[in-house]
């Protein structure tokens, strides 16, 4: 049996332990039609040209874990942020982790999904909120839809900020041979709201993980929501990270994304601008090595005037690594005044590595200011030698070069621990310790 | 200090070095002058141990030491240093990281430890105030949105913090003005000592007004044609490159 037939059959034991009388249940039920009409993309489709998902159709995964698997906090101590306190979301193999984690309903909600979709205290969010900004064509997020029932709920009233960053932890302790993961996130931030959000999926043991995650964000006027997403998981991890992010007027999204390994990982991001005067950042850090494979595509779609989206993705590649970067912008004919802009460069440090790098424009407005550039290129053989000519070692030339080039996305990261620990994660990806921070 | 002997160089099988020798003692300043495409920052390039270049004939070494086999760096560990014609721009690198860098990996190579941090800020402090470069100044990123002149006073700070033994300054005259130019002869002066040496690339006299050669080479077409004292210089000036190269080719 493939993995998609595994999946359909399996809906019907997973409709045995969930609230089928809920409202929520027509949406899940609707999703696994689709997706058993549309199965896995494929290769022939132009978003997954790039990215096969072949193989790992092939990997007989456990559909649901056993609930019985603990983790010692000493053990995974090191993936969270731990010099500051945080607000921490854990699951191990999908299932919550109440020991390991740090919930709140003081003021405002961050907690479980799996209670926002099953107690009536939150129906009303869910029935505003839930699928609302998510695809309901597109096949991966349909199926997480379907089988949606766990991962962090997070809800943010009027005015409030909470009083320290939210972590949302998945680890995976290989106790199933291999295992499919489907988290589903939900995060509102009402007007004038605020947040901060560190999301890892992280494996521990070499067994096969294939996580297929879906956060759904909604931004309303005037809220700030900063959301950092370290993907450094095992090489036999993989992961399909789907976000969608519905934008108020003022609103302002940041979502850094860093991503320092595993087998495969695919981000879709996808921003819809409904209002007017707000800001849309994208930024990501790729550094690869070994047969790693990361394929970011990004949307943002302008739907009305006065709006701005950035996007600055910088990658390097090395050995037989592989990248991807599809960057979509839509203008629509009524959004003028829109200034968007896009830049991606890439440096290969290998002949093995491929970058494959495609901005993909479609404006309608006629007043608007967008900009797109992508470079691929090794590293300036110049500057190495001026580098060298002042007794810096070709190789610590190298990596303060490929350092320097990563920093500037560094620079809008506004979590000072956060920007140590993937300035630490950047040093050990170059295999030097430069002895300073940049 | 710095010998060259029948030193014979190519880039991409096009030779532009076509045997230089070149004695340079502790304590002597030398001029090396000559017309566009005589060889001169080729030869620099290649004392510094630039890659691209091939040295096909003759050696080029440093205290009776052959440099060929010698990387880039180690050059500079054993107190060769460039002034470049076109210092690189790195964004994201700030001056002060830069020569923290330079100075640490120089002193690993020897086998020391890190300079103190203390130690290190009192000599930043003291060497830009010999160039007299603003404190704002270094922590911009390395020579990024530099003025031409910023860049070469930037070149010579970087001369007095690594303290060489054979500094080579390549047209660090062009794109300064009057004061700048002052500026820089200045520093350079001042690190001149009986234990050091300066060859100093230029096209123009004016330099030379300030930084005072022992000696006055003239490089054409890869060659050193004609070698005196600093009257040499004025007597380019004001005659200009022409009788050199009829010299030469007669």
């Amino acid at each position: 049996m493939d993995l998609k037939e595994k999946l359909i059959s399996s809906f019907m034991a997973f409709e045995n332990n969930v609230d089928v009388e809920h409202p929520v249940h027509d949406i899940r039920t609707e999703a696994i039609k689709n997706f058993e009409t549309k199965g896995f993309p494929s290769k022939k489709e132009e978003a997954w040209k790039y990215t096969s998902l072949n193989s790992l159709q092939k990997i007989d995964f456990s559909i649901f874990p056993k609930e019985d698997n603990a983790l010692e906090y000493k053990d995974v101590k090191r993936y969270s942020i731990h010099e500051i306190d945080t607000y921490k979301i854990v699951f191990i193999d999908g299932i919550y982790s109440s020991y390991l984690s740090e919930t709140t309903h003081d003021g405002v909600d961050i907690c479980l999904m799996s209670s926002a979709l099953t107690k009536p205290m939150y129906r009303q969010v869910i029935d505003v909120y839930f699928n609302k900004v998510a695809s309901k064509d597109e096949s991966l997020t349909t199926l997480n839809t379907a089988f949606s029932r766990e991962g962090a709920y997070i809800y943010i009233p009027k005015n409030k900020m909470p009083k320290k960053p939210v972590e949302i932890l998945h680890f995976a302790t290989g106790n199933e041979a291999s295992l499919l993961l489907q988290p589903r996130n939900l995060v509102i931030v009402e007007e004038n709201a605020e947040v901060q959000i560190i999301e890892r999926h992280q494996s521990l043991t070499t067994n096969e993980v294939l996580t297929n995650s879906v956060t759904e964000i909604f931004a309303a006027e005037s809220a700030i929501v900063d959301y950092y997403k370290i993907q450094n998981d095992a090489n036999t991890a993989s992961l399909i990270d789907n976000t969608y992010i519905n934008q108020k007027s003022k609103s302002n999204v940041n979502v850094h994304t860093f991503s320092f390994g595993g087998k495969l990982t695919r981000n879709n991001l996808n921003f819809y601008q409904n209002g007017e005067y707000m800001d849309s950042t994208m930024k990501g850090v790729t550094i690869l090595g070994e047969k790693q494979h990361v394929d970011h595509h990004t949307l943002v779609h302008h739907i009305e005037p006065n709006c701005e989206s950035h996007q600055d993705y910088k990658g390097i590649y090395g050995e037989n690594s592989t990248g991807v970067f599809n960057g979509k912008i839509i203008v629509d004919k009524i959004a003028q005044k829109t200034n968007a802009f896009q830049q991606n460069n890439n440096i290969l440090v290998s002949d093995k590595a491929t970058i494959n790098t495609k901005p993909q424009l479609e404006i309608f407005a006629d007043d608007v200011k967008c900009s797109h550039g992508c470079t691929i290129g090794q590293l300036d053989e110049d500057a190495l030698f001026y580098m060298q000519s002042r007794g810096i070692p070709k190789k610590e030339a190298r990596a303060l070069l490929m350092y320097a080039f990563a920093n500037n996305v560094l620079e809008s990261v506004r979590i000072p621990e956060v920007k140590g620990r993937i300035n630490k994660l950047i040093a050990k990806k170059l295999g030097v310790n430069l002895g300073f921070d940049l | 200090m710095l010998e060259i002997k029948d030193l014979h160089a190519s880039v991409e099988d096009k030779e532009i070095l076509k045997g230089i020798n070149l004695e340079v003692k502790a304590g002597e300043v030398h001029a090396i002058m000559g017309p566009n495409g005589s060889g001169k920052s080729t030869l620099a390039s290649v004392i510094a141990g630039k890659e691209e270049f091939e040295v096909t004939k003759g050696s080029v070494s440093l205290e009776g030491e052959d440099l060929e086999e010698v990387a880039p760096e180690e050059r500079a560990h054993k107190g060769v240093f460039l002034s470049f014609q076109y210092p690189v721009e790195i964004p994201g690198v700030s001056v002060t990281n830069f020569m923290k860098t330079a100075i640490n990996e120089s002193r690993k190579a020897k086998g020391l430890e890190d300079m103190p941090a203390k130690d290190m800020l009192k000599l930043i402090r003291e060497k830009s105030e010999l160039l007299e470069i603003d404190r704002k100044f270094l922590s911009r990123s390395l020579n990024e949105g530099f003025s031409g002149g910023e860049k070469k006073r930037n070149e010579i700070f970087q001369m007095a913090m690594l303290e060489p033994k054979v500094a080579i300054l390549d047209e660090t005259d062009s794109g300064l003005d009057i004061d700048a130019l002052r500026i820089v002869a200045n520093g350079v002066n001042k690190l001149k000592s009986k234990d050091n040496a300066v060859i100093v690339i230029t096209h123009y006299q004016r330099l030379l007004d300030y930084i005072v050669p022992d000696f006055v080479h003239v490089l054409h077409n890869g060659k050193i044609v004609k070698s005196g004292g600093k009257e040499l210089a004025m007597e380019l000036e004001e005659k200009g490159y022409d009788w050199i190269k009829q010299e030469a080719t007669v």
